[in-house]
């Protein structure tokens, strides 16, 4: 989905209550709609609609359910699937790392405030001025997109197998379209993220005669490590 | 079937034990500029690893599906022109399955 690198305290201090909420329900709500994209891909590339939704309610990540569902969809390969899924989902332990400063949870709520660590509750939660609002930014962006994610991820799920073939429909164009779209952001950032960008997708496709399915994308990782090592810092787009 | 219900049963807990660990992992980790950067480009490096591998792999062949080709060349004229998440995705799809139900591509 989207990444957002904003850091508490860019903007001005004062900010009413409602603003975190209002910004975080309506990210919610215009990411939470495309778990309708999810739930015809998962259905379309051979899940049952059981599937699709134990996915959106437990696994909770979108580029990582997308992924599965591509590894599916290709047959075979499923260990080297769900590596690459759970690999993707490694961003989410590294905005955790950021968010654990932020909204400091402790005990048991530390259970369910992680299940809500993803793109959108991150770039919300951190784009907040201080702590208070960063914990409602956080909740109400998690709230939404969850209950949001998971009824359109179900609708999409059924409704895939009554409107048509997942080809004729599309569906296999859905999931390159949501990734470029996700990075897209980042793309236009700077040199260094494009060229690891054409990097990972260079060395997925020389990998892909070579390894199972699924390996490919995790190997793309390497041209992420050569990036951090010749440019440790943002540089200029 | 049974073996897409172990990889959505690994996926999911592998992903949740991801989430947690970054919540409960010691402070500091980040504070290394090069660790920092690795953590922002590992996004980049394997979604656009996914979306080379989703348009041009067909299982262990490369391949060129010219539909979907043209479905992901208007994903990135929406984007070019800003246009929201679902608008580029439902573009992208509808442009595919337009060329197709033609049968140009």
């Amino acid at each position: 989905m989207i990444d957002i690198n904003t850091d508490i305290g860019e903007r001005p201090a004062v900010r009413t209550r409602a603003r975190p909420v209002r910004d975080g329900v309506a990210l919610g709500l215009a990411v939470g709609t495309s778990g309708i994209a999810f739930g015809a891909a998962a259905v379309g590339s051979g899940m049952s609609v059981a599937q699709a939704c134990v996915l959106s309610l437990f696994a909770f990540t979108g580029a990582s359910q997308f992924a599965l569902t591509g590894a599916v969809a290709t047959g075979g390969g499923l260990i080297g699937g769900a590596a690459g899924a759970i690999l993707l989902g490694s961003r989410n332990a590294l905005y955790g790392l950021r968010l654990a400063e932020v909204l400091q949870p402790r005990g048991a709520r530390t259970l369910v405030t992680a299940h809500g660590v993803i793109d959108e509750t991150t770039a919300v939660t951190l784009a907040q001025p201080d702590a208070a609002a960063a914990r409602l930014g956080f909740r109400a962006t998690f709230a939404t997109i969850y209950v949001t994610w998971n009824l359109t991820t179900l609708l999409g799920a059924i409704g895939a197998g009554r409107l048509g073939s997942p080809q004729s429909l599309g569906i296999d164009v859905v999931g390159p379209a949501a990734f470029l779209a996700l990075i897209w952001p980042q793309l236009r950032a700077g040199r260094a993220e494009r060229a690891v960008g054409l990097a990972g997708a260079a060395i997925a496709l020389a990998a892909t005669p070579f390894l199972p399915a699924g390996v490919p994308v995790i190997l793309a990782a390497t041209a992420a490590l050569a990036g951090a090592l010749v440019s440790p810092r943002p540089g200029p787009a | 079937m049974t073996g897409i219900w172990v990889a959505v049963l690994v996926t999911v807990a592998g992903c949740y034990a991801l989430k947690l660990t970054g919540l409960i992992v010691p402070r500091g980790v980040l504070d290394n500029p090069r660790v920092r950067r690795f953590a922002e480009l590992v996004p980049i490096a394997l979604l656009a690893a996914l979306v080379a591998v989703q348009t041009f792999a067909a299982g262990q062949s490369l391949s060129v599906d010219p539909a979907r080709l043209a479905g992901l060349g208007a994903a990135v004229a929406a984007l070019l022109v800003r246009a929201p998440f679902l608008v580029v995705i439902v573009v992208a799809a509808g442009t595919a399955a337009g060329l197709r139900a033609l049968g140009v591509a």
